[in-house]
């Protein structure tokens, strides 16, 4: 065993359904191993800690190749024609679908996960351009968001860390 | 599988060191167990929880993960991570004489 801890850092760059788990699955599993976290979340990630937003996380069946129609119990393969996946609705019907088996499988909420992952002592942070960029404020930020910090900050902090940019 | 003598009594553990047999289990080899992961002392908070581990195992046959801990038990996430620093589950499954707890979340 190393005298150090081993530390692992996510960079959280996507505000889609399906791409704000990964880093909360793997830094959940990082906290249960005993491993420091830092999670970043910039750009589109941002709406995983925006209050208004993250309980409204969506994942649009346009241009994904890989959600295919057995999700709703059609057998095989076949994919979701794209001009369906426009009409409106689809994407809302998508993402009630892909909450509803996550909760039939007890998996959290992301706004439940984010708990989870500050009280057992994740550290969570805000990149400071996609703020300015966007016009947010750390009050806009769910509780638990410690700072909104550069690009340069995170270096500093994350020294010895391995990084993980989703 | 290797036996190792924790508290004076031989017991059955896997290669990663987890107790194979819950019914070899004595609180006395939890105490040991517990300063080997850098817990001093088992308070009876450590011990609600580390009781209803073995207990949720042995009903279930699967060992509880952080989530089963925190939702069965109603000990909170914080309390949990304060209680069993570095990774609880995991922790308390070892102290417990229980295997790896098995699960994602």
């Amino acid at each position: 065993m190393a005298d150090e801890p081993r530390k692992i850092a996510f960079i959280c760059s996507k505000g889609n359904l399906d791409m704000a788990y990964p880093a909360l699955v793997m830094g959940w599993a990082a906290l249960g191993n005993g491993i420091d976290v830092t999670i970043f979340f910039t750009f589109w990630g941002m709406d995983m800690i925006n209050k208004a937003r993250v309980d409204h996380l969506e994942i649009p069946p346009v241009a994904n190749a890989s959600m295919k129609m057995n999700m709703m119990g059609i057998p095989g393969y076949i994919g979701i024609p794209q001009i369906l996946g426009i009409i409106p609705g689809m994407t809302p019907f998508a993402s009630w679908l892909m909450k509803k088996k996550m909760k039939g499988l007890n998996i959290p909420t992301v706004r439940e996960y984010l708990e989870m992952l500050v009280d057992g002592g994740a550290k969570l942070y805000a990149c400071k351009m996609s703020v300015d960029m966007f016009g947010l404020k750390k009050e806009d930020f769910i509780d638990g968001v410690i700072d909104i910090v550069t690009a340069s900050d995170f270096m500093d902090m994350t020294e010895g860390s391995q990084i993980i940019f989703i | 599988m290797a036996v190792k003598t924790i508290a004076g009594k031989e017991v059955q553990v896997n290669e990663e060191g987890y107790m194979t047999n819950p019914a070899e289990w004595t609180k006395e080899i939890a105490v040991e167990i517990a300063k080997e992961e850098g817990i001093a002392e088992l308070t009876p908070e450590h011990w609600k929880i580390i009781e209803f581990c073995r207990e949720a195992a042995s009903s279930s046959g699967a060992v509880p993960t952080l989530r089963a801990i925190t939702s069965g038990s109603g000990v909170s996430t914080k309390d949990l991570f304060a209680l069993f620093p570095k990774g609880p589950a995991k922790k308390v499954a070892r102290i417990a004489g229980l295997g790896k707890p098995e699960g994602c979340v």
